[in-house]
């Protein structure tokens, strides 16, 4: 029997929701067994997107996380999507050091290297969506 | 509702929330930097502890406020970060935080205190360590 996947949204629109949801990924990385780490890492990188959906997405966007979950792997699937205003170089976004608002511009980079798989597309005019994979062990 | 800043002698102590605003950010810079202007404080000792991650927006904050108490004169040390919060730091990239560190509040209180000392800065408190 294949087990339902755990699933956790929150919808991100300001930096409360931010916290709210590194607070979820971090429980939910806990109760399937991640280490404190691993968990911290996956909050941190939840964040990272959160946040650049306040920052950067007009009407801010969606945080889901998914686990699939057996006994000798797990996989957690983070995905952020938004409908603002989109990427228009997306190798210049996923450059350290490169912000269009003033940050440190090591967000998305940042988020590439704490993951396990990360992908990016974008639209300009329509929207942007990353996916995240972060396994255990 | 504003950070706390509490005074240890000629040292100013904050603990930074999990959950920190824009609006809180910059209210704490101002206060700070208040004290340190008027000649009641030679540093700050910002804690961490209760942070629950230290991402780029954070470590944005971080560095600034270091910096901006730094060119008033005056000498900033981050302290009680976790252990996964440095390991995520180093897994994300270098230079993420740029400013001085110690292990926990009383570290970091001993260090803005020699920092000042040995700059050969304030020298109307005996250093304690
Ligand atoms: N969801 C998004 N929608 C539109 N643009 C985005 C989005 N996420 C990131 N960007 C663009 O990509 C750039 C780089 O993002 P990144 O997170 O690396 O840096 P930052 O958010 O500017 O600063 P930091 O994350 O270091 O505080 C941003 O400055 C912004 O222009
Ligand atoms: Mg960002």
């Amino acid at each position: 029997m294949i087990p339902e996947p755990d699933v956790v949204s929150v919808r991100v629109t300001t930096e409360i929701d931010v916290a709210e949801a590194r607070q979820e990924a971090r429980k939910l990385a806990l109760r399937h067994g991640f280490g404190t780490v691993r968990a911290h890492g996956l909050a941190t990188a939840v964040s990272e997107l959160a946040m650049n959906l306040v920052l950067h997405s007009a009407r801010g966007g969606l945080i889901r996380l998914t686990v699939q979950d057996a006994p000798e792997a797990a996989v957690i699937e983070l995905v952020s999507e938004d409908d603002g205003p989109g990427i228009p170089d997306l190798g210049l976004a996923m450059e350290d050091g490169y912000s269009t608002r003033g940050g440190l511009g090591c967000g998305l980079p940042g988020t590439r290297r704490l993951v396990d798989a990360f992908a990016i597309t974008s639209c300009v005019g329509a929207g942007t969506r990353i996916v995240c994979l972060v396994r255990r062990p | 509702m504003r950070v706390p800043i509490l005074r240890l002698g000629r040292v100013l102590l904050t603990s930074l929330p999990a959950d920190l605003t824009d609006q809180q950010v910059m209210d704490l810079q101002i206060d700070a930097l208040a004290l340190i202007q008027s000649g009641k404080a030679d540093g700050l000792v910002i804690d961490i502890t209760a942070a629950d991650v230290v991402d780029s927006y954070m470590a944005r904050i971080l560095s600034e406020t270091a910096k901006m108490v730094k060119i008033m004169g005056g000498v900033a040390v981050l302290a009680g970060m976790q252990p996964a919060v440095a390991l995520t730091l180093v897994e994300m990239g270098r230079d993420m935080i740029d400013m001085e560190t110690a292990f926990d509040l009383e570290g970091g209180v001993a260090k803005v205190v020699r920092l000042v000392a040995s700059r050969g800065g304030r020298h109307d408190e005996v250093p304690t360590t």
